[in-house]
């Protein structure tokens, strides 16, 4: 790497000084902007504000939620996509499309939908509530606004690595006397696992920090249906900069370890397809 | 290093195969997804038009046309008309410096890139609230020059740039590294230029995934929430956005005007849906790169 390799291709410079300019301007600048101003807290100051019970609450909160609609998320999604690669059925182009509806539906849009359709006078909501489960203004109204800005991240991750995934080897295990089921466990399962985890890693790390779906349905009582980043859009309402800076702080370095860990499994995933 | 391209052309053999269940099973398989996919994304959208629509159609029509309404879709449509180009600059230029050259660093300009997807929506708005709001780190010397960046329209176009910035560029970096560098050095050897090189050779190549990332990257800024949220303010009629306005009409119990709203949203959200099938499409029956192809 130390010599300079020769280039054919021009623009270069040009290219990656674009580029790192246009991202230190609006990512690096700006976010070592809020680092910063955690500096002019002390430390008791932070540790007191990103650990009052309200702020856990909220966070203890957040990532169940966010958990529990990963993991919807990874099973019902391991379905979509199984059903979309392996089964054809009438109108499955359709279906196959829709997948990606919370990617274009805007987040609020979402919300204000599923709040109308689980609420005790929706569609669902009605016949829920007839059964004593309350969606809306709970927690698992708030798993159902994670789940379905999630869905996609998984299927959408799985559903490559499925079609690439060759019958043939499951052909060969059936061949050689195995049963439907112990394919399925020995061979497909073990072959889509890494994507499964980064789709649940992916829906996870979305879910973290969503917050348009998740204001409609939640109802937003603190230390019960309150979600961090609603906490730090009302520290930044009532002009309280530094705690809300500070909670930010701490949302910022789930972000990374998250990001972290994705690039990780694909970093291992795909070592583990060239080296057979 | 054959790193298999994005989406591929599902050629699915017709051959009765020995590796699959029952129809029975199957049957039940299929079900189980479909009721899901109802619950989570069918019933929502549907539900979403039968509202707007629950009052009659003049009500619903009163609503759409209503001037703040019409405010709201004109900030839409101007913040959108910024923030894609701009980031469809940065993704072809990011593209091109990561898939055509060779330099130190280069995974960490990638997760770089990433990045704004990873951060909570309100995290992306702070951030420029800390920077240029009245008490930020930039905000007595915007105050001094007389701009006002928070609580006005280049604070919503600033962060919706930050929050779609990947979207483009994702989408071109795997496409373009499949396809390597190999016919651009060709060119380049017979003499094009540089630009001749990029607009006759690269561009014809990538058109379908660059409007496929355009077409995320539209559907995002549009329908961005949380980062807007933060830096808009909510002044009527001045910085506020479709999604804005949809959860101040909610805020108000005026449900028919914020499904109605809503409505065009979705409406923004199938088209999107749509395009993105048809480019699809026309990507994996098409291929640009096949009859190039040893």
């Amino acid at each position: 790497m130390g010599a300079r390799p020769k280039r054919i291709l021009p623009g270069f410079g040009l290219s990656l000084g674009f580029t790192l300019l246009y991202l230190s301007l609006l990512v690096l600048i700006p976010l070592s902007g809020l680092v910063l101003k955690t500096m002019t807290l002390s430390w008791d100051q932070f540790l007191d504000t990103v650990t009052a019970p309200r702020v856990l609450a909220a966070y203890r909160l957040s990532f169940l939620a966010a958990a529990a609609a990963a993991t919807i998320n990874a099973v019902f999604g391991l379905l979509v996509a199984w059903v979309l690669v392996r089964y054809p059925f009438p109108g499955r182009a359709l279906v196959d499309g829709l997948v990606d509806l919370p990617f274009a539906l805007p987040t609020a849009v979402g919300g204000l939908a599923l709040t109308a359709v689980y609420a005790g006078n929706g569609w669902m909501g009605r016949f829920l509530e007839a059964h004593g489960l309350k969606v809306v203004f709970t927690p698992l109204g708030i798993i159902a606004a994670l789940t379905f800005i999630g869905l996609p991240f998984v299927v959408r991750t799985v559903q490559p690595v499925l079609q690439e995934l060759s019958s043939e080897v499951e052909e060969a295990a059936a061949t050689l006397g195995a049963t439907r089921w112990q394919t399925l466990i020995r061979i497909t399962l073990p072959g889509v696992a890494p994507a499964v985890l980064t789709g649940f890693a992916l829906a996870f790390a979305r879910a973290l920090g969503e917050y348009g779906s998740v204001i409609f349905i939640a109802g937003n009582m603190p230390m019960q249906t309150e979600i961090t980043p609603l906490l730090i859009m009302s520290k930044l309402e009532q002009f309280d900069y530094a705690g809300a800076t500070a909670i930010a702080v701490v949302m910022l370095a789930a972000s990374f370890l998250l990001l972290l860990t994705i690039n990780l499994i694909q970093w291992r995933s795909q070592r583990h397809q060239t080296t057979p | 290093m054959a790193g298999h391209a994005g989406r591929s052309a599902g050629t699915a053999t017709s051959a009765p195969r020995v590796s699959t269940e029952p129809l029975a099973v199957r049957c039940v398989l299929i079900g189980l997804a479909l009721a899901f996919l109802f619950l989570f994304l069918i019933a929502p959208v549907v539900m979403v038009f039968s509202q707007a629509l629950g009052k009659g159609v003049a009500a619903y029509l009163a609503a759409v046309t209503d001037p703040e309404a019409m405010a709201a879709l004109r900030l839409t449509l101007i913040v959108a008309a910024i923030v894609v180009p701009i980031n469809l600059i940065f993704g072809l230029a990011a593209a091109w410096a990561i898939t055509k050259f060779r330099f130190p660093g280069k995974n960490l300009l990638i997760t770089l890139i990433d990045l704004p997807f990873a951060i909570s929506p309100v995290v992306s708005g702070l951030i420029f609230v800390l920077l240029f709001g009245a008490r930020g780190l930039a905000g007595p010397w915007l105050e001094a020059a007389g701009w006002k960046v928070i609580f006005a329209v280049p604070g919503i176009v600033i962060s919706t740039l930050f929050v779609t910035a990947p979207f483009i560029a994702r989408e071109l970096i795997p496409l373009m590294q499949a396809q390597g560098a190999e016919e651009e050095e060709a060119a380049m050897i017979l003499g094009a230029s540089g630009w001749q090189t990029f607009w006759r050779v690269t561009l014809p190549k990538i058109k379908w995934g660059l409007l496929y990332g355009v077409i995320l990257c539209n559907a995002r800024a549009m329908g961005e929430f949380g980062a807007v949220s933060v830096v808009s303010g909510h002044i009527r009629g001045i910085t506020n956005t479709l999604p804005l306005h949809v959860e101040i009409l909610y805020n108000e119990y005026n449900f028919t005007g914020a499904f109605a709203v809503s409505s065009l949203l979705a409406l923004l959200a199938l088209v999107t849906l749509i395009a993105k099938s048809l480019v699809e499409w026309r990507s994996n029956h098409n291929p640009p790169d096949r009859r190039e192809k040893r």
